[in-house]
């Protein structure tokens, strides 16, 4: 017995081994490397890195976006995801196609449609002067504004499904048990409902907001080069200014704060999945 | 059923229509521009025309970059569901320490930056002297693909009976023979919905692909950034508005083979 359980575990060895030698190791050397120099251990890339104020700034900003962003696209999938819960038939194939089928357009190309959407002469501009809202078209393209509006627009499938997926299986007889026991809606809303589809709100942040930290396209395509963030600085030191110890400390601090995400999310979720 | 409870309701059905008109937004944008007769991208456009449609035979570069994605999403999809099968046994019906932190490592590229793993990996293959663009981009694309194979299989093998896999070995099957018998036409949705989604991620990445491309293989995220830097005329939005009618076509066929919503939540 213990030998067949031994060469089923042998199966996951070429996936792992994989990940470990094309991801794991590739991701050691450059945190290595960063914390490397010519005399040895030295923490000086970080030193001078954090020591800078711009970087600050477009950390400080990177962080501020991907936040807002996750926000945003919690505020609509929340709900949107009780609704598809309870649609039937036709409304539950319009969900489902609104979520899944803006995935074949690609990134790069969703990203330029906002931008075309934001422009001075565009459609979101236009149409607010002939309602008569604003006189003078409003400078929406390269703020941050409409960078968070994209963003979340390319991650919202991302946030909703794990919250649907947790409040398709939630035994509606909670909130109507509370409620017969006298709880009033924003009790049992509070004290039935959210906690119980919190594990599906971890996820989906978590995941949005790893996404919207390291987000290149669309911030190139939206806000510009007038506006960096710490993917952005990356890409520009490795592409542009060949300056590799300096994109591959950016590159460290971006990979912390990834890491601390999963970490951070994966203890959340199992204290939550430990309380039910 | 109280008054409130009816106001949540409407305002939950507001926000939830409003998400499908914000979702599938960039989408009716794309195809209205692809049919505008300007060459900048105006809307609503001022005259229909399928001039864009006719130039793209001409964009033989972005054709390339087409079918080296499609090339690519294929064969690191199909290397995943391989791999990603032999895992998600060995995580479902192993009996050793560590299967959760497996399941979480092999899931972790999903949520790592894209640039920083493609730096990574770029210095790596210059350390051990690779230099073939072509193979660097597989390695690279099978860590994008490989996260969201082992996601959705491991989630639908919990779900499995493997009793069944036993009791096709009873009956003669190998074990090889048996998971690609039983196991695999069972969890069917499980690998169109893993496969669709690892092809589509694949497809999208420019974060990693940047760092892995020469001159001769771009990939299609790639070359249409470098496309609407230098000349952005619609004909782009042609080729998408083609990628999308693609999709549909496979929703369509996803829809009537497995179900909506068995694909999605896999």
């Amino acid at each position: 017995m213990t030998s067949r359980v031994d060469r089923i575990a042998l199966l996951a060895v070429p996936g792992l081994a994989y990940l470990a030698v094309i991801y794991a190791l590739p991701l050691l050397m450059l945190l290595a490397k960063s914390v490397q120099t010519a005399e040895g251990f030295s923490l000086s890339e970080y030193r001078a890195f954090f020591a800078d104020e711009y970087n600050l700034r477009v950390l400080w900003r990177t962080l501020r976006v991907a936040a807002l962003t996750t926000l945003l696209a919690l505020f609509i999938a929340y709900p949107t995801a009780f609704v598809m819960s309870r649609a039937k038939g036709p409304w539950l194939t319009v969900f489902l196609v609104a979520m899944v089928l803006p995935m074949s357009l690609g990134v790069v190309v969703k990203a330029f449609a906002w931008s075309i959407l934001f422009r001075a002469n565009g459609f979101i501009n236009t149409t607010l002067q002939w309602i008569g809202l604003t006189e003078k078209p409003v400078r929406m393209l390269f703020t941050e504004t409409a960078l968070v509006i994209g963003a979340a627009n390319v991650f919202l499938p991302f946030m909703v499904l794990p919250i649907y997926a947790v409040v398709r299986q939630l035994d509606r007889g909670l909130p109507e048990a509370a409620a017969s026991l006298g709880a009033g809606p924003f009790f049992r809303f509070f004290n039935v409902t959210l906690p119980l589809t919190l594990p599906g709100v971890v996820a989906g942040s978590a995941f949005t907001f790893s996404m919207a930290i390291s987000m290149y396209v669309i911030p190139s395509l939206i806000v510009g080069e007038r506006q960096q963030t710490l993917s952005m600085l990356i890409a520009r030191s490795f592409l542009y200014l060949r300056n590799e110890p300096l994109g591959s400390t950016i590159s460290a601090v971006l990979l912390g704060i990834a890491i601390f995400v999963v970490v951070f999310s994966s203890w959340l979720a199992r204290r939550l999945g430990a309380r039910q | 059923m109280t008054q409130t409870d009816r106001i949540f309701r409407v305002l939950s059905w507001i926000v939830a229509l409003a998400c499908v008109v914000f979702l599938m937004l960039p989408i009716f944008i794309t195809v209205a521009a692809s049919f505008s007769a300007s060459p900048v991208y105006t809307l609503p456009p001022p005259e229909w025309s399928l001039r864009w449609y006719a130039l793209l035979e001409r964009r033989s570069g972005l054709w390339d970059a087409v079918v080296l994605s499609l090339n690519l999403a294929f064969v690191s999809t199909l290397i995943s569901l391989v791999l990603g099968t032999l895992a998600s046994i060995a995580v479902t019906r192993g009996n050793f320490r560590g299967r959760e932190a497996i399941a979480t490592f092999a899931v972790s590229p999903l949520m790592m930056p894209g640039l920083v793993v493609g730096v990574a990996l770029l210095q790596f293959f210059r350390e051990i002297g690779l230099r073939d663009a072509y193979v660097s981009l597989l390695l690279g694309h099978i860590v994008i693909t490989l996260p969201f194979v082992m996601r959705t299989l491991l989630a639908s093998m919990a779900q499995f009976d493997f009793s069944m896999i036993d009791a096709a070995r009873t009956l003669g099957l190998s074990y090889p023979k048996a998971i690609l018998k039983v196991l695999v036409p069972n969890l069917a949705p499980a690998y169109l919905t893993s496969g669709l989604f690892a092809f589509l991620a694949s497809m999208d990445n420019y974060p990693i692909s940047i760092f892995l491309t020469d001159a001769r293989n771009k990939t299609l995220p790639i070359k249409m950034l470098q496309y609407l830097e230098e000349q952005p005329d619609p004909s782009l939005a042609a080729m998408s508005s083609g990628l999308i009618l693609l999709a549909i076509l496979v929703l369509v066929f996803g829809a009537r083979t497995v179900g909506l919503n068995r694909m999605i939540q896999g």
